[in-house]
C-alpha cells in the first residue's frame, strides 16, 4: 500500500509522567482491580457481619493502637511520598535517593507494625468466620504494602546504580502513584477491622 | 525535560529512509529471536495472540471431546458407557474448560492479536506481561488437565457450590484443583485485560478518535473493563474455598458463623458479567463482519458502542438471578428480574443495527456472513428463553432442568461460538495470508447450524418435562429417551462440522489461495499491511481521518514518519483526540515472564498442598520479577 508521510513525531519526547505514559495507566488499570479486590473482600466481610447476630462472634475487637498508630504513619507517609515525586519530576536525582530511601524505611516500618496488628487481633483465622473475615481482609492489604515495599527497595537500589537513566524518574513517580493507592485502600479497612467490631 | 531526553538526532529515525532498507532494519530490530529458546522469549503480540488462539482451540477440542462422551452416555436409558463418578468429573471438565480455558481467552487472544493491528501500532501495551499471561493460562489448563487424566478432576459442577465443594463432602484435592485453575486464568485475563485497555487509550493511530474506533476494538475495551471488575470476586472466591479447605478457616461454614450463600453470591457477581466477557466480544466480531460483507459501514455506530457500554454496565446487576430459588425477598427477586429483561434492549438495539446494514448493504454471502446469519437465529432464541428464565416463577419450575442447559447453550454457542468460528474464516488469511476453502467453509456451517439446533432445541422440551441437568443416567419408564438420542445425534452432527473446520485450516495452510492484504476488501487498519503481518506491523504508524480509512483514503495509507529505528518504538497518544505526544520504547524479548510463570505455577500448585508454599513460593517470583524489570542495559531500558 502506498504511504503518504502527513506528519513528523521526531521532536517528541522519548518518555512522559503521569498520563503521558503508559505505565502509569497500566498502573491505573491494577489499581482498579485491586481496588475492586478491596471492595469484593469488604463486601465479604459486610455480608458475615450482616447474617450474623452477634459481631464479633467469639472474640473481643482487635486492639485499637496498632492499626490507628499505623494510619497515623499512611497518613503522614504523604508527605515524604509527595517530596520523592516533586524530585522525580524535576530529574533531581540526589533528592529522588534521599526520599525513596525514606520511602523504604517508611515501609519497613509499616511492615514491622503490620505484624503487631496481626499479632493483636484478638481471634484467628481459624476461630470463626469473624476471625477468617478480618484475617482475609489484614492479609490482602499486606500483600499490596509488602509488594509495594519490594518494588521500592528495587526502585532505590537502582537509582543509586547507572541504570537512574531519564526515563526511571517516570517509574519513580509511577511507585509513588501507587503508594497513594496502598495508603488510599488502607483507611476504609482501618475502619472496617477496628471500629465495626465495636458497632 | 529535553535536556535529558536526549538529542533527537543522535539515532537514525524512519523519515531519513527508503522503504525497503527501513522494512529491513525494521525486521531486524523486532523479529522474534530464532531457536527454541528464542521462541519462549517471544513478546511478539502477534506470535502470542497465535499461541493463544490454538490452545484455546485446543482445549475446546479437549471439552469437545467430553461433550461427545456425555452426549453417547445420555443417548439412552440406563448407559454404562461412564460411571457416576467419572460423569461429575466429565460434566464439571467440560463447563470448567469450555469457560475458563476456551471462550474468555479464546476471545482475549484475537483482542491479543486484532486489537494493536487495527488501533495501527507496534505491539500490545505490556508485552511481557502479555507473554506471561500466555504461559499461565496454559500451565493453569495443563494443570486441570493432568489432574483429570490423574482422576484428580474436579466433579463439583463448573461453579462449584459449597458445601458440596467444602472439605465434608469432597475430601479430596478435586475441589483444590477447580479452585486454582480458576486463579491460574483469571491471573492471565486480567494481564490481557490491562493491557488490552491501556493499548485502546494510549496506543491509537494518529486520529483515531473516539468515534473512529473499530467496534470489535470498543467491545474489547469494554470487556476489559467487565474482566477487570468482574474476576477479583472469583478470584476472592476461591481463595477462601481453598483456605477453607487447607487451613480451616470459615467463610462458608454455618456452624462457625460462615454462609453458604456468600459464595453463590461471590460466584455470581463474577459469573454474570463472565458470560458479557464471552458476548460482547462475539458481538464486536459480528459488527465487522458485517461491514465487511454488507459492503457499507455499520448502521448506527453511537447506538451500538452505547449499547455495549450498557451491556457492561447492566451486566454486573443480574447476578442474583441465578439464585432465584435460594429464597430471596419478593423486592429483591422483583428487581433481578426487572433488569435481566432491561438488558435484553441494548442487545436488540445491536441486532436491529445489523439488520439495517445488511438491509441498505449490498450482501456478499461468503462464509462468514453465513455464521453471523446463524448467529442471529440461535441467540435470537437463545434470548428469547433467557426472558423466559428471567421470570422468577418460570425460573423457580425450570431451575436445574436441561431446559436451562438448552437456553445457556443457545445463548454461549450462538451468541459467541458462531460469531468466533465467522470471525476465524474472516481473519483467517490475514493470520496465516491463506484463505480457507469456501466450499468446506459452506459445509462447515451448513453441519454446524444443523447440528446445533438438533442438539440442543430438544434439551427444551427435555427440561419441560423434568430432566434435571447433571444425571448420569435416566430409566426408561421417564420417556426421555427419543429425545435424548436425537440430541446425541445432533451433537455428533455439530461434532462433525468442528472436524471440518479443522480439516479445512489444516488443508488451508498448505493450499489455501494466496489471500493478498486485504481480500475482503474491508475497511480497518489490520487490512492495511501485509498476511501475515510483518512482526513491525507497519513500516510507519498509521494515521486516520475516518471511522472506515481504508475505504476513505484508498490505495493510500497517511502515516506519521519520525520513530527510531534503532530501539523498539511506539506511538502514545491523548485519550480522546489521539494526539501523539510520546515516542515510548516497547519492551524486548525476554525469557523471565516464563521463568516468573513457572515460578507462579509452583507457587499455586503447592499452595492446595501446604499453606508453607506461600513462604517458599514467594522469593523465586520476587527474583524473577526483579530479573524481569532489571535494566539490561539495551537501547529501549536506557532511554
Amino acid at each position: 500500500m502506498k504511504q503518504t508521510v502527513v506528519r513528523n513525531v521526531n521532536e517528541l519526547p522519548s518518555y512522559g509522567f503521569g498520563s503521558q505514559s503508559g505505565p502509569w495507566w497500566g498502573a491505573m488499570a491494577f489499581i482498579a482491580l485491586e481496588g475492586m479486590g478491596f471492595a469484593i473482600a469488604i463486601a465479604a466481610y459486610l455480608y458475615l457481619y450482616a447474617v450474623n447476630p452477634k459481631w464479633p462472634l467469639n472474640s473481643p475487637p482487635p486492639d485499637l493502637w496498632p492499626g490507628t498508630l499505623a494510619t497515623v504513619i499512611y497518613i503522614l507517609s504523604v508527605i515524604p511520598n509527595q517530596f520523592t515525586n516533586r524530585r522525580a519530576h524535576q530529574t533531581d536525582l540526589p533528592g529522588v535517593r534521599i526520599g525513596l530511601v525514606i520511602m523504604t524505611l517508611v515501609g519497613l516500618a509499616l511492615l514491622v507494625i503490620r505484624g503487631f496488628e496481626f499479632a493483636h487481633l484478638n481471634t484467628r483465622w481459624d476461630l470463626d468466620a469473624y476471625g477468617s473475615a478480618v484475617w482475609l481482609v489484614l492479609a490482602l492489604h499486606t500483600t499490596h504494602l509488602a509488594t509495594d515495599v519490594g518494588d521500592t527497595i528495587v526502585l532505590t537500589v537502582l537509582m543509586f546504580t547507572h541504570h537512574a537513566t531519564p526515563r526511571r524518574f517516570s517509574d519513580v513517580t509511577d511507585n509513588v502513584f501507587y503508594w497513594n493507592f496502598v495508603v488510599l485502600a488502607w483507611l476504609p479497612l482501618y475502619i472496617l477491622l477496628d471500629w465495626t467490631p465495636r458497632l | 525535560m529535553s535536556e535529558v531526553a536526549g538529542d533527537p538526532r543522535r539515532e537514525l529515525r524512519d523519515n531519513e529512509l527508503e522503504q525497503s532498507e527501513l522494512a529491513a532494519l525494521l525486521l531486524r530490530l523486532w523479529s522474534t529471536p530464532s531457536g527454541w529458546l528464542g521462541r519462549l522469549t517471544s513478546v511478539d503480540h502477534k506470535v502470542i495472540g497465535r499461541r493463544y488462539i490454538l490452545t484455546s482451540f485446543a482445549f475446546l477440542v479437549l471439552g469437545g471431546l467430553l461433550a461427545v462422551l456425555m452426549r453417547l452416555q445420555l443417548s439412552g436409558a440406563e448407559q454404562k458407557l461412564l460411571s457416576p463418578d467419572l460423569y461429575n468429573q466429565v460434566f464439571t471438565m467440560h463447563g470448567s474448560t469450555m469457560m475458563f480455558l476456551f471462550a474468555v481467552p479464546v476471545m482475549e487472544a484475537f483482542a491479543v492479536y486484532f486489537v494493536p493491528l487495527m488501533v495501527g501500532t507496534r505491539n500490545i501495551a505490556f508485552p511481557r506481561l502479555n507473554a506471561f499471561s500466555y504461559w499461565m493460562f496454559l500451565f493453569g489448563g495443563c494443570f486441570l488437565w493432568i489432574a483429570f487424566v490423574f482422576n484428580a478432576g474436579p466433579d463439583i459442577g463448573w461453579f462449584a457450590y459449597v458445601p458440596l465443594s467444602s472439605l465434608q463432602y469432597n475430601p479430596t484435592k478435586r475441589a483444590d484443583v477447580w479452585a486454582q485453575m480458576i486463579t491460574f486464568t483469571e491471573v492471565a485475563a486480567l494481564a490481557v485485560a490491562v493491557e488490552i485497555v491501556v493499548t485502546v487509550f494510549k496506543q491509537r493511530a494518529v486520529g483515531m478518535t473516539l468515534d473512529r474506533i473499530p467496534i470489535f476494538v470498543w467491545a474489547m475495551l469494554v470487556t476489559s473493563f467487565l474482566v477487570l471488575f468482574a474476576m477479583p470476586s472469583v478470584m476472592i472466591a476461591s481463595t477462601t474455598l481453598i483456605l477453607d479447605r487447607l487451613v480451616n478457616t470459615h467463610f462458608y461454614d454455618t456452624a462457625s458463623g460462615g454462609n453458604v450463600l456468600l459464595w453463590q453470591h461471590l460466584f455470581w457477581f463474577f459469573g454474570h458479567p463472565e458470560v458479557y466477557i464471552i458476548f460482547i466480544p462475539g458481538t464486536g466480531m459480528v459488527s465487522m463482519i458485517i461491514a465487511a460483507f454488507a459492503r457499507r459501514p455499520v448502521f448506527g455506530y453511537t447506538m451500538i458502542v452505547l449499547s455495549l457500554i450498557a451491556t457492561g454496565f447492566l451486566s454486573f446487576g443480574l447476578w442474583v438471578h441465578h439464585m432465584f430459588v435460594t429464597g430471596l425477598p419478593q423486592l429483591g427477586a422483583s428487581m433481578f428480574t426487572a433488569s435481566s429483561m432491561l438488558i435484553a434492549v441494548p442487545s436488540g438495539l445491536q441486532i436491529f443495527c445489523w439488520l439495517a446494514t445488511l438491509w441498505d448493504g449490498r450482501p456478499v454471502y461468503r462464509t462468514p456472513l453465513f455464521f453471523v446469519l446463524g448467529f442471529f437465529v440461535i441467540f435470537v432464541l437463545g434470548g428469547l428463553s433467557g426472558v423466559m428464565v428471567a421470570s422468577v416463577p418460570i425460573d423457580m419450575q425450570v431451575h436445574d432442568t436441561y431446559f436451562v442447559v438448552a437456553h445457556f447453550h443457545y445463548v454461549l454457542i450462538g451468541g459467541a461460538v458462531f460469531p468466533l468460528i465467522g470471525a476465524v474464516y474472516y481473519w483467517f488469511p490475514k493470520i496465516t495470508g491463506r484463505m480457507l476453502s469456501e466450499t468446506l467453509g459452506r459445509w462447515n456451517f451448513w453441519l454446524a447450524f444443523i447440528g446445533f439446533n438438533v442438539a440442543f432445541f430438544p434439551m427444551h422440551i427435555l427440561g419441560l418435562i423434568g430432566m434435571p441437568r447433571r444425571v448420569y443416567t435416566y430409566t426408561p419408564e421417564m420417556g426421555w429417551d427419543h429425545l435424548n438420542l436425537l440430541s446425541s445425534a445432533g451433537a455428533a452432527v455439530f461434532a462433525a462440522s468442528f472436524a471440518l473446520l479443522i480439516a479445512n485450516v489444516i488443508r488451508s495452510l498448505r493450499h489455501g489461495e494466496l489471500a493478498g492484504d486485504n481480500p475482503w476488501g474491508a475497511s480497518t487498519l489490520e487490512w492495511a499491511t501485509s498476511s501475515p503481518p510483518p512482526p513491525y506491523n507497519f513500516s510507519r504508524t498509521p494515521v486516520v481521518t475516518h471511522r472506515d480509512p481504508l475505504w476513505a483514503d484508498g490505495d493510500n495509507l497517511r502515516v506519521v514518519a519520525g520513530l527510531s529505528v534503532e530501539r523498539r518504538e511506539v506511538l502514545l497518544s491523548s485519550i480522546a483526540d489521539a494526539e501523539p505526544h510520546t515516542r515510548e520504547a516497547s519492551p524486548e524479548p525476554s525469557i523471565w515472564p516464563l521463568l516468573t510463570a513457572i515460578a507462579t505455577t509452583i507457587f499455586f500448585i503447592g499452595s492446595i498442598f501446604t499453606p508453607w508454599a506461600v513462604v517458599w513460593g514467594t522469593p523465586p517470583i520476587a527474583v524473577a520479577l526483579i530479573g524481569w524489570f532489571w535494566p539490561t542495559g539495551s537501547k529501549e531500558d536506557e532511554e
